[in-house]
C-alpha cells in the first residue's frame, strides 16, 4: 500500500490567474471585443465568449480537427492557438462562410453527398476543405483524401466527405478554366 | 401509406436530411453549447490511481483563487438518494450502479473525485489542474488474462441479455468430424469516442427549476435517473437532447457529467456547465476485451458437425455488464450440435458499456474468422462453405425467420465484387510489391421494436408537427420521420418538422439497438393516422363530401388531398377541410407496441454479407483496405441516403475495428495509457477507399408494420472478419488477435 498525492504547486507558488482583458478579434468580418483572460484560447472564445458555436470541441489538444477555423485564410486548429495571438486577424468560422438559405458551395455539397452523420465534426470538415481549396495543392482524390485527413469523423462519412469536397474543387477548377 | 405513386410517397425516397442545413452551418446546438444567463463551469478532477482511497482533498488552497466557486467531493457533496435502485436507470446492467463523489472508496482509474467550479471555464480549469488530493493506493487487477479460470455466468444480466442455449452434443460431434479447427480469438478494449464531448448545461431556473440540456441517446432515462437520485419531480427536471454529436451506445446509460452538473446547480442554486475532456471520455464505459474460443468441426459433404464457442469479458467489480457475444454463433448456420458458453469476470475497470452492435460485433469477428478456417480446413470457398451450411430456421429459437434473404446478400455482395475470380489458395494474387486478398463474412442482428409513442397535431394552415422523445446521433431520426409523417397525411416535407429529445414530449425509448426506425417510426404512423382518421371525419361533414361514407381504408392521404382509394378523381382538399372544420388545429398521440403474437411466432433477424479486399506491403507489412461491399437484408429502406450513410461509417468502423482500435492499459497502473485522439487510433480519410452498400430487396409483413429492421449496427457485422480473412488469403498468415498491427503480420 503506498500513498500518491497529486502534484500540486507549493504554497508561495500558487498565483491567482491573470485577470481577463479587452481583446478584439476580427471575426467574419465584425470586430468583437470580448472580455477574456489570456490564457483563453480562440476555441473558447469562439465559443464561450462570442456565442459561436459552430466551432467544435472535440480534443482540445489538436488531434481531431473539429476546432478548424480559417485565420487569414489558413485553416488551425483554433484550440491551439490564444484568442489575444490572433488580434489584428481575419478569423472565418463556420458562421461566416454561409447561412441557411444561403450555403456556401461546401455547404451545399456536404448536404447533397450526405457527408455527416451527428454533425459534429462537419463545420471542422468544411473549414478544413475551404482551407485545402485556398492552398490549392490538391487536386485528385487522393491528394484530397491526404490533406482532409487532419480532420476526424467518427461518424466514419469519409466517402460522402471526400465527393463532396471533390465536387467543389472540380467546379472551382472547370471555371478557372 | 397511400398506393399510387404521387409526389408525397416520401418513404423509399432519399431526400437530404431534413437538420441538414443545421448541422453544415453550425447552427444545430449541441449540448455543452446552450446559452444560459449566469453560467459558471464544472471541471472534473479524475483519479490517478485504480484503487484505494482518497485520504484527503486540499480544496482550500483552490478555493482561495479568485473566481473558484466550490470543490465538490465526497468531503462536502450532501449524500443523495440512499437506495441502488435510485442510481439504477433504464439499461443499467445488475449490480450496484457507480455513484458520483459518493464515498472514498476509488474503483477504477480515472474516477471522478471532485468537481471544481468557477466562474469562467479557464478558472475552473486551472484549479482542477493544481488540486491536490492524497490517495492511499490498493492492489488492483486490470488484465483479463488474469481471470482466464476464474469467468462466471452471469447472474443478475442486463436487460436484453439471454444466457446461451446448447443443442446436441457439440464435443462428441467435434471428435467425429473429417475436419476440426480450434483456435483463440482477442480483442482488447475499445472506446466509442463520439467527436462530441461528453457535456451538460444545466439551466437553473429562478423558481428551482431544472432544464437539462445533457448528451444522451436517451432524455427519458436521464430525467428518470436525476429525478430519483436528487428526489425531484418530473416537472422539475426536464431533460432535452435536440442532436448528439455521435454516442454508439455511450449515451444509452446517464453519465457522471449528468449527476455532477445538476448536483452543483442544485447546491450552488445557479446554472452550470460541465463538459469532460477527451481524456475523460475514456471513463465512461467501454467495450469489454474479450477472450473467446471457437471450435468447428465438419462432415465429409462440408456441412457442420458440432461447433463451440465460448466467450469470456471483463465487467466492473460493482456491475455486470454482460452481452450476448455466443449466442449468434447458434443462430447464424445450420448446426444440429451447439456448445455456447459466456462468462464474466470481474476487474478493477468502470463498468463497459453497449458499444455499437454490442456482443455480435465481437462474437461475429471470432464466428466468422472461425468459418473462414473452418472452410479452408475442409478445402471449401468461404462463400460456398456458408451456403452449404446456410440455416433456414432459427434453430436457437426454433423459430422460422419473419424474413431471411442472407442467399440474395451473398449472391449480389459476391457478384459486385467479382468473388468468382477469386482463387481459393492464399498468395495467389500481386499488384506490384503488394500482396491482394479477397475475404468475406457475414453477420446477423436482432430486429427490435420498443414501445413508443408520438403526438401529431396539424394545424389550420396545413403545417404538420409531430413530437416524439426519442433521439438522433445522426442516423436519420429527424429525416426519416419526417419522410414517415410527410407520406402519412399526403404533406409536402416542407410542411411537416418533426422534434424530438425533450422529456416533455410522448414516451420512447433509448436511441439503441437499431430500433428507433420500427419503434418510434411506427408511433409516428400511427399518430398521423389516427389525425387522418379526425380528418376524415371533419371531411364527410362538409356539403356534398365526396368521402361520404368512406372509412379511413378507403381513402388516401395524397398531394394535399384526402382521396377515394377506387375513384381518385373524387377528393377534397385537405386544407379545406382544416379551413371548414373551424378548428385551429387537429392532434392525435398514439402509441405503438410491438406485435407479441408475431415475436412469438417468427424469429425476426437483419443479415448481411461483406466482400473485402486488402493490399499488403510484404516487407513493410503495412494494410490498406482497397474495396469493401456490404451487402445487407434489413427489410425496407426508409431513406437509402441516411442508410447508405449509416453502413458507409459502419465499414469504417470495422476498418478501424480490424486494423486499427484498441485502448492500451498499463497494467502496472491499472490505467488507459492511449485516452487520446492521437494515440487511440481510428480512421481518417486517407484509410478509407472504395465502400460499396447493396441493399437487397426484403418484404417482412411481420417485423412491425413498416416492414424495417434497423440498419446502425448490422452494417459493422462481418466486416472485422471480413478484412482479418483477406489479410489470411493476401498473406497466408492468421492473425487471432485484432487489430491487425504491422508486427504482427512481420
Amino acid at each position: 500500500m503506498s500513498t500518491v498525492s497529486t502534484s500540486s504547486a507549493a504554497d508561495d507558488q500558487l498565483r491567482p490567474p491573470v485577470p481577463p482583458s479587452s481583446v478584439t478579434l476580427r471575426i467574419n468580418g465584425e470586430d468583437r471585443t470580448l472580455h477574456i483572460a489570456p490564457w483563453t484560447t480562440l476555441l473558447d472564445a469562439l465559443r464561450e465568449y462570442a456565442g459561436l458555436t459552430g466551432t467544435k470541441k472535440g480534443c482540445d489538444h489538436g488531434q481531431c480537427g473539429s476546432c478548424t477555423v480559417l485565420v487569414d485564410g489558413k485553416r488551425i486548429n483554433s484550440c491551439l492557438t490564444l484568442a489575444a495571438l490572433q488580434e489584428g486577424s481575419d478569423i472565418t468560422t463556420i458562421e461566416g462562410l454561409g447561412q441557411e438559405g444561403q450555403l456556401h458551395p461546401l455547404q451545399q455539397a456536404f448536404l447533397d453527398h450526405d457527408a455527416f452523420q451527428c454533425g459534429y465534426c462537419t463545420p471542422g470538415q468544411i473549414c478544413s476543405a475551404q482551407g485545402l481549396i485556398n492552398e490549392g495543392k490538391a487536386r485528385t482524390e487522393d491528394e484530397i483524401r491526404e490533406l482532409m485527413s487532419g480532420n476526424i469523423c467518427r461518424c466514419g462519412a469519409y466517402v460522402g466527405i471526400l465527393n463532396a469536397v471533390k465536387e467543389v474543387v472540380d467546379a472551382q477548377q472547370a471555371s478557372r478554366r | 401509406m397511400s398506393t399510387s405513386s404521387s409526389n408525397t410517397n416520401y418513404v423509399g425516397k432519399a431526400p437530404n436530411r431534413v437538420e441538414g442545413p443545421a448541422k453544415v452551418t453550425g447552427a444545430a446546438k449541441y449540448s455543452g453549447e446552450f446559452e444560459v444567463p449566469d453560467l459558471v463551469y464544472g471541471v472534473v478532477v479524475s483519479s490517478p490511481i485504480a484503487k484505494g482511497k482518497i485520504l484527503k482533498i486540499h480544496a482550500d488552497k483552490v478555493l482561495s483563487l479568485p473566481g473558484v466557486l466550490q470543490v465538490f467531493s465526497h468531503e462536502n457533496v450532501p449524500h443523495q438518494a440512499w437506495f441502488d435502485r435510485n442510481y439504477k436507470d433504464d439499461v443499467a446492467p445488475g449490480g450496484s450502479p457507480f455513484r458520483p463523489l459518493h464515498d472514498d472508496e476509488v474503483k477504477f482509474s480515472q474516477q471522478p473525485v471532485a468537481l471544481v467550479v468557477a466562474d469562467t471555464f479557464e478558472v475552473a480549469r486551472y484549479a482542477a489542474s493544481i488540486l491536490e488530493i492524497e490517495y492511499k493506493e490498493e492492489k488492483h487487477e486490470t488484465d483479463i488474462e488474469s481471470q482466464r479460470d476464474k469467468g462466471h455466468a452471469p447472474s443478475k444480466g442486463k436487460s436484453g441479455y439471454k444466457p446461451p442455449s446448447s443443442r446436441g452434443n457439440a464435443a462428441k460431434a467435434i471428435e467425429k468430424a473429417e475436419h476440426r479447427i480450434r483456435h483463440e480469438y482477442i480483442h482488447g478494449t475499445q472506446h466509442h469516442n463520439p467527436m462530441e464531448l461528453y457535456a451538460s448545461t444545466v439551466h437553473y431556473h429562478p423558481d428551482g427549476k431544472l432544464t437539462i440540456y445533457d448528451k444522451t441517446q436517451g432524455v427519458l432515462n436521464c430525467q428518470q435517473y436525476v429525478t430519483k437520485v436528487f428526489g425531484l419531480s418530473k416537472d422539475e427536471a426536464r431533460v432535452i437532447n435536440l442532436y448528439n454529436g455521435g454516442a454508439f451506445g455511450s449515451g444509452l446509460r446517464p453519465q457522471y457529467e449528468l449527476f455532477l452538473s445538476v448536483m452543483a446547480a442544485l447546491e450552488l442554486r445557479r446554472s452550470v456547465r460541465v463538459t469532460l475532456t477527451r481524456q475523460q471520455m475514456f471513463s465512461i464505459g467501454h467495450r469489454p476485451h474479450t477472450l473467446q474460443t471457437l471450435e468447428m468441426g465438419t462432415n465429409p459433404d462440408g456441412t457442420l458437425a458440432g461447433l463451440k464457442h465460448y466467450a469470456l469479458h471483463e465487467t466492473s467489480r460493482f456491475e455486470e455488464y454482460t452481452e450476448n457475444v455466443v449466442n449468434w454463433s447458434g443462430m447464424l448456420y445450420q448446426c444440429d450440435n451447439v456448445q455456447l458458453g459466456n462468462q464474466v469476470a470481474a476487474l478493477d475497470v468502470y463498468t463497459p458499456q453497449d458499444m455499437r452492435a454490442p456482443g455480435a460485433a465481437t462474437g461475429s469477428f471470432a464466428l466468422e474468422v472461425a468459418m473462414d478456417e473452418m472452410a479452408y480446413a475442409a478445402g471449401l470457398d468461404p462463400v460456398d462453405f456458408r451456403l452449404r451450411n446456410y440455416a433456414e430456421t432459427d434453430q436457437s429459437e426454433k423459430l422460422p425467420f419473419s424474413s431471411k434473404r442472407l442467399r440474395e446478400c451473398y449472391r449480389q455482395g459476391a457478384e459486385k465484387f467479382g468473388w468468382d475470380r477469386r482463387p481459393l489458395k492464399p498468395r495467389s494474387m500481386r499488384e506490384g510489391n503488394k500482396l491482394v486478398g479477397w475475404g468475406m463474412a457475414g453477420g446477423v442482428w436482432d430486429a427490435q421494436m420498443q414501445k413508443a409513442a408520438a403526438k401529431a397535431s396539424i394545424t389550420a394552415d396545413g403545417k404538420l408537427t409531430v413530437t416524439s422523445a426519442a433521439g438522433e446521433n445522426g442516423t436519420g431520426t429527424y429525416t426519416i420521420m419526417t419522410q414517415i409523417a410527410a407520406e402519412t397525411l399526403g404533406l409536402p416535407l416542407e410542411a411537416v418538422t418533426f422534434k424530438l429529445g425533450d422529456t416533455d414530449m410522448p414516451e420512447a425509448p433509448v436511441q439503441g439497438g437499431s430500433w428507433t426506425a420500427a419503434s418510434v417510426g411506427t408511433a409516428v404512423q400511427k399518430a398521423c393516422l389516427a389525425v387522418a382518421d379526425k380528418l376524415l371525419k371533419q371531411a364527410k361533414k362538409m356539403d356534398d363530401s365526396p368521402l361520404k361514407g368512406a372509412d379511413l381504408e378507403d381513402v388516401e392521404f395524397v398531394n394535399g388531398l384526402i382521396r377515394l382509394r377506387k375513384a381518385p378523381e373524387q377528393s377534397v382538399v385537405l386544407r379545406d377541410v382544416l379551413q371548414v372544420s373551424g378548428e385551429r388545429q387537429i392532434e392525435a398521440d398514439s402509441t405503438a407496441i410491438p406485435n407479441l403474437l408475431n415475436m412469438a411466432r417468427y424469429s425476426m433477424h437483419s443479415h448481411n454479407a461483406v466482400f473485402a479486399e486488402v493490399q499488403v506491403d510484404e516487407e513493410l507489412g503495412t494494410i490498406h483496405v482497397t474495396r469493401v461491399v456490404n451487402a445487407l437484408a434489413i427489410g425496407r429502406v426508409l431513406n437509402p441516403k441516411t442508410a447508405r450513410s449509416q453502413v458507409l461509417g459502419s465499414v469504417v468502423w470495422g476498418i478501424s475495428m480490424a486494423l486499427m482500435e484498441e485502448t492500451v492499459t498499463d497494467h502496472r497502473f491499472g490505467r488507459y495509457m492511449n485516452h487520446n485522439l492521437s494515440e487511440y487510433h481510428v480512421p481518417t480519410n486517407a484509410d478509407i477507399r472504395d465502400i460499396d452498400v447493396i441493399f437487397v430487396e426484403e418484404e417482412d409483413p411481420y417485423v412491425n408494420p413498416l416492414g424495417v429492421k434497423g440498419v446502425g449496427e448490422l452494417g459493422l457485422l462481418g466486416v472485422a472478419a471480413a478484412i482479418n480473412n483477406a489479410v489470411f488469403h493476401a498473406t497466408g498468415k492468421r492473425v487471432r488477435d485484432l487489430p491487425i498491427y504491422i508486427d504482427k503480420l512481420l
